[in-house]
């Protein structure tokens, strides 16, 4: 295992550890007042769910177009990253919203989109899982479609009337908003080329033991 | 062509009916007059903490989740990969 992933793994567990002090100490909204501290995960959450969709979208563009294997392992790695945070995104967003907006769910066009763009990437897995031989390439160009959703995903709710807070939310947050906001970011992110760099290991194993059991064949 | 169209006008009137089925229910009769009162009824009250709580603890059950999976993976593969470098060597 890489010399950086144990110090890599210890930040990651202390800045999760200290982010709910964090978030505890930073202002209550004036309108939502306590449930909008789910904002300091979700949000985070949702931009990991939008990053990792171009990862593993890039990284498929590059399996399909060079035909490289390892693009391909990171593209897996990636896109379980996307049904991972976009879950919580999906889980955490209504939690907030019940109390927020009165209601568990609306059809809007950051939610219905949000939950497509899971669905999309949920869709990849199961092709990779249970599509057979060849199925790579049928999942990579899905993961090029996923991508393209996301910046219609992200300005749904400045362009279509959606009960969603707008982008503008993030770059104008208070001081003490914005630096809890930026902390679990970035407890997040450390989190996230973690898990990441994790599940590629895995996926190069696993492309070892296929090797090996061709070599046992031949 | 008769029965063609036929079973087109029976579609289109199951189609028409379920539409109309679905139609939100007539909108009930006017207030005559409000009712205030000081403060919301109990049952209208719903507290943020849990929400928030329930939140919080589905993230970190989220991420633990996935990374006791990863670890339960991980150790099934490097055995496998043990065991095939052993009888590759052996060969």
């Amino acid at each position: 295992m890489s010399r950086v992933f144990a110090p890599l793994a210890f930040v990651a567990v202390a800045l999760f550890a200290i982010a709910p002090i964090i978030v505890s100490h930073a202002p209550y909204e004036q309108t939502m007042g306590l449930v909008q501290k789910v904002f300091y995960y979700h949000v985070p959450s949702a931009m990991l769910m939008f990053i990792s969709a171009f990862v593993c979208g890039i990284a498929s563009a590059v399996f399909l177009f060079k035909r490289s294997a390892g693009a391909d392992r990171v593209a897996v790695a990636a896109g379980e990253l996307v049904v991972l945070f976009g879950m919580i995104v999906l889980v955490t967003g209504p939690l907030w919203a019940r109390k927020a907006w009165g209601v568990w769910w609306e059809w809007d066009a950051r939610l219905t989109s949000s939950l497509l763009l899971w669905m999309i990437f949920l869709a990849y897995l199961l092709v990779r899982r249970y599509g057979g031989p060849g199925s790579e390439k049928l999942a990579g160009a899905m993961a090029l479609f996923g991508m393209a959703n996301v910046p219609f995903v992200y300005v749904s709710v400045n362009y279509w009337r959606t009960i969603h807070p707008k982008t503008s939310v993030v770059m104008t947050l208070g001081p003490g908003m914005r630096s809890a906001f930026w902390f679990c970011a970035v407890s997040f992110g450390v989190l996230y080329v973690l898990l990441l760099t994790l599940r590629r290991r895995l996926e190069d194993q696993q492309a070892q033991v296929e090797r090996l059991y061709l070599a046992l064949e031949d | 062509m008769k029965r063609r169209l036929v079973t087109v006008m029976i579609l289109v009137l199951a189609v028409g009916g379920l539409a109309i089925a679905g139609q939100p229910p007539g909108t009930p009769a006017p207030q005559d007059g409000f009712v205030p009162v000081n403060s919301l009824p109990q049952a209208e009250q719903l507290p943020a903490a849990p929400l928030l709580i329930a939140a919080y603890a589905f993230v970190w059950a989220a991420v633990l989740v996935y990374v006791w999976l990863l670890w339960r993976r991980m150790a099934r593969v490097e055995r496998e990969l043990a065991e095939l470098s052993r009888r590759v060597q052996t060969r």
